[in-house]
């Protein structure tokens, strides 16, 4: 292969760079060559956070250019407009978990909240496939990120990569009971 | 599970998806690296987080987090005259603050090798500035070494290490944001058994190490003749090469990261221009680079930040005669922000618009989504103590920030702290702000650990200078903004526990008379406290303190037995007045688009800093319901 670019964004504190790693490690078990950058540090504090995700042997960069994106994965509903805007490629796909914290703008008043039919406007007029997830059962926020990975397994969007594969990299990077649950919750949402 | 701190210390060969900061690590432990220190900056941090996933008992080497940037130089430089292989590293600016100590190094006999590891950031991703630290390793005599990706700077540690020893000067491996954070697969070598010597070689007959009038000359001849054996080390090290596309009209001088961002641009370009890719930066190869810019007609020096580079090579052209066109830097925006692959994009085709592809995508920039910026976090300390100091303040008063997790307060809704410099300088510039000030009162915030790192001075100057200024403290036990790294006043170093130097203690022998404390959460007492001290007549400290509540819940939900809290709104008794969601402002609120507030679930922790903001008290904390059996 190429190249094929995912592009995540979030919230500093949603787990975006579980996800990230998980990712990347899934990836390399699927034999491509990989590369990737998180954002550290400043932005955690509850700003907008992004990891880059770039595979193939024609990469360089760690970092996706902008509108390159095959693949935009957000964690909030407002962090998914945004990725679609920055990043995103004509035709790709985006899954996106829906639960929303509010922007500063927002909360003072000064923003209108943005809906979900915007999200769907905007992959609709672009062409990009609109993958919206939510798990209302699920009782830790800090597992929202398993569940976007479902999705991306159970539809294949990363080219090559199985569910073995994510397994595997799940594998790597827990232990014990969070594995046993995070595992369980990937499954389930597979089955 | 894959364990870090094992595989740092693997014997055999092996290959790993690693950070550029963690592939450090790797590196310094196979070349037998004995002390490393640092104060904490981003991008670095996760440097020491690979250092603690090895157990002390372990860890071939000494770590530890100094008070500054300065004294962890002093601290490896110290090490390295007594025999031992030392680092340390930190973040861009803190080579301002190391720089006093810095200058000095290439003029000594560094027996032992050192190495400066430093975390530049282009694009100002973490940092008050993007400063370009290659001025400083000019004017210090320092060689510099680039790498572009966590494999080269796995590599290249070792080459610093290899140079730093063989010629006892110190050299700079200067990393930048996103080469530290890049992740990649590395191929490691195996690691020998390293049995150390660790006796003291401190002698003064390696010296001079006094750097007087009389030895000044030939220390600095010394410095410079090493540079110039580092500079032929440049002319045949692989870590300079070229990427032959066998043109003879375009080529191409750049280094790390750009470097990569151009390979991403040029694969779309059919006739590609040959690239020099330096390793090397400082000094650079003439000789290379005079031989790259004569055989071709044109070359462009792509450069992040400032236009080092490009001088050299117009100097090494000029002096060979060559009539080559060398292109720069076209215009402002070429010195500004980090090198990405549409950034070189742009300045590619400023230089050379006929070579690429017109632009590949349309993008738009995000306008019209609502903005998020870094925030607070919920149940933060800070928050209450803005939410509680800005009713002790009249609107005219002057408030002035310093370096951490507190600057945040500069953003609505409390708009506190209304300029920022670097570590340590609010009481300084507070002082200044009061000077022929009668009508506005000046307030200054610190965090703890800039205290000790270089908030001492500005401080024990307002005493000395009686200025009239009132210092807030906001103490939250831990370095929060890098990462809840420990400092002096929390008891425990790096590797153990250690005696606290109390803030208060400090302040009391500086001299300071009037010292309040308070824990934030008490907002009225902190009110009525602030009025105090401002109105006092000489400086004044108010110690605003509240544990980091992002290091404590973490600590909450590791014990056994944690249960989740939260607070409620009583949408019964709520009149939609929104202090909660507007003055005080955690975004734990959520206001709908019926003016109602409702908590957000995923973020609340409970920790009830709210309840006293709401004038109907409304909020309380959650109360479970109890299940009544039929």
């Amino acid at each position: 292969m190429n190249e094929f670019n995912t592009y995540l964004i979030g919230v500093g504190g949603q787990g975006i760079g579980m996800l990230s790693e998980i990712l990347i490690r899934a990836a390399d078990y699927a034999g491509h060559r990989v590369k990737a950058v998180d954002t550290h540090g400043l932005a955690q504090r509850g700003g907008t956070v992004v990891s880059h995700l770039r595979l193939g042997d024609r990469v360089y960069s760690p970092m996706v250019p902008k509108g390159q994106a095959h693949l935009v994965v957000a964690l909030e509903r407002h962090e998914a407009l945004r990725g679609l805007d920055t990043a995103a490629k004509e035709g790709g796909d985006l899954v996106y978990y829906d639960t929303v914290w509010q922007p500063l703008g927002e909360r003072l008043g000064h923003d209108e909240p943005a809906g979900n039919s915007l999200v769907q406007e905007q992959c609709k007029r672009r062409g990009i496939q609109c993958h919206r997830v939510h798990d209302p059962g699920l009782d830790d926020p800090r597992m929202q990120n398993v569940v976007v990975l479902s999705e991306i397994g159970r539809h294949g969007l990363i080219p090559g990569v199985t569910h073995d594969h994510y397994r595997s990299a799940m594998q790597d990077l827990l232990t014990g009971p969070l594995l046993e649950k995070n595992m369980a919750l990937y499954d389930s949402h597979n089955a | 599970m894959k364990k870090m701190g094992d595989m740092l210390l693997r014997k055999e060969p092996f290959e790993e998806i690693v950070i550029g900061n963690t592939a450090l690590v790797r590196a310094m432990v196979e070349s037998g690296t004995r002390v490393v220190s640092s104060y904490p900056g981003s991008p670095t941090p996760e440097i020491a987080i690979a250092i603690r996933s090895i157990p002390e008992d372990q860890r071939p080497f000494y770590f530890e987090f100094s008070t500054n940037e300065k004294v962890a130089t002093e601290v490896a430089y110290g090490a390295a005259v007594n025999g031992h292989l030392s680092t340390v590293f930190f973040k861009s600016v803190g080579l301002n603050v190391a720089s006093d100590t810095l200058v000095q190094l290439s003029l000594v006999n560094i027996i032992g090798g050192m190495v400066v590891v430093l975390g530049d950031d282009p694009g100002a991703n973490s940092s008050q500035n993007e400063q370009d630290n290659r001025h400083f390793a000019r004017m210090s005599y320092t060689p510099v070494l680039e790498p572009a990706s966590p494999a080269e700077v796995y590599m290249y540690y070792k080459a610093a290490v290899m140079l730093s020893q063989k010629h006892h000067m110190p050299v700079i491996l200067r990393l930048t944001t996103h080469v530290c954070h890049a992740k990649e697969k590395v191929a490691f070598a195996g690691l020998q058994t390293k049995s150390f010597d660790d006796t003291p070689r401190f002698d003064v007959r390696n010296g001079p190490y006094i750097p007087l009038t009389t030895e000044v000359f030939a220390m600095k001849r010394q410095a410079l003749r090493n540079l110039d054996a580092v500079a032929k080390y440049a002319e045949q090290t692989e870590l300079n090469r070229i990427v032959d596309h066998g043109n003879a009209d375009l080529g191409i001088i750049t280094m790390g990261l750009p470097f990569l961002s151009l390979m991403d641009v040029l694969e779309s370009v059919e006739t590609k221009p040959d690239i020099l890719k330096l390793g090397v930066v400082h000094p650079v190869p003439r000789g290379l680079i005079r031989k790259f810019v004569a055989r071709h007609k044109e070359v462009k020096i792509l450069e992040e930040l400032d236009d080092i580079l490009e001088q050299e090579v117009k100097r090494i052209a000029y002096d060979a005669g060559l009539s080559t066109r060398i292109v720069g830097k076209n215009d402002v925006e070429d010195w500004v922000g980090e090198y990405t692959a549409d950034k070189v994009y742009h300045v590619m085709a400023g230089t050379w618009p006929e070579l690429l592809p017109s632009k590949l995508a349309k993008v738009d920039q995000g306008e019209g989504i609502p903005a998020r910026p870094a925030q607070l976090c919920p149940g933060c300390g800070h928050r209450s103590a803005f939410f509680a100091i800005k009713k002790a303040l009249s609107s005219t008063d002057i408030t002035v920030a310093d370096i951490g997790c507190h600057t945040l307060g500069y953003l609505p809704p409390y708009e506190m702290g209304e300029l920022l410099m670097c570590m340590g300088a609010s009481p300084g510039m507070g002082s200044g702000l009061s000077l022929f000030n009668d009508s506005r009162k000046v307030v200054a915030f610190m965090g703890d650990s800039t205290f000790f790192h270089a908030g001492l001075p500005g401080i024990v100057n307002a005493v000395f200078n009686r200025h009239n200024i009132t210092l807030i403290l906001m103490e939250n036990g831990t370095t929060a903004m890098t990462g809840h790294q420990d400092h002096p006043a929390t008891g425990r170093n790096f590797n153990d526990v250690t005696e606290k130097v109390p803030v208060r203690s400090v302040l009391e022998g500086l001299g300071v008379q009037n010292i309040y404390e308070v824990d934030t959460y008490q907002q009225e007492k902190l009110t009525v406290l602030v009025k105090k001290a401002v109105d006092d007549d000489l400086f004044s400290v108010v110690i605003a303190r509240h544990p980091c509540m992002l290091k404590f819940t973490r600590e909450q939900r590791r014990k056994k037995g944690y249960r989740a809290k939260r607070v409620d709104i009583d949408q019964g008794i709520c009149d939609r007045n929104h202090a909660c969601v507007g003055a005080f402002g955690c975004p734990t609120f959520k206001r709908n688009i019926d003016g109602s507030v409702e908590i957000n679930t995923d973020l609340c922790i409970g920790d009830g800093s709210c309840i006293q903001t709401c004038p109907t008290e409304a909020i309380s904390p959650f109360k479970p319901l109890t299940r009544v059996r039929q």
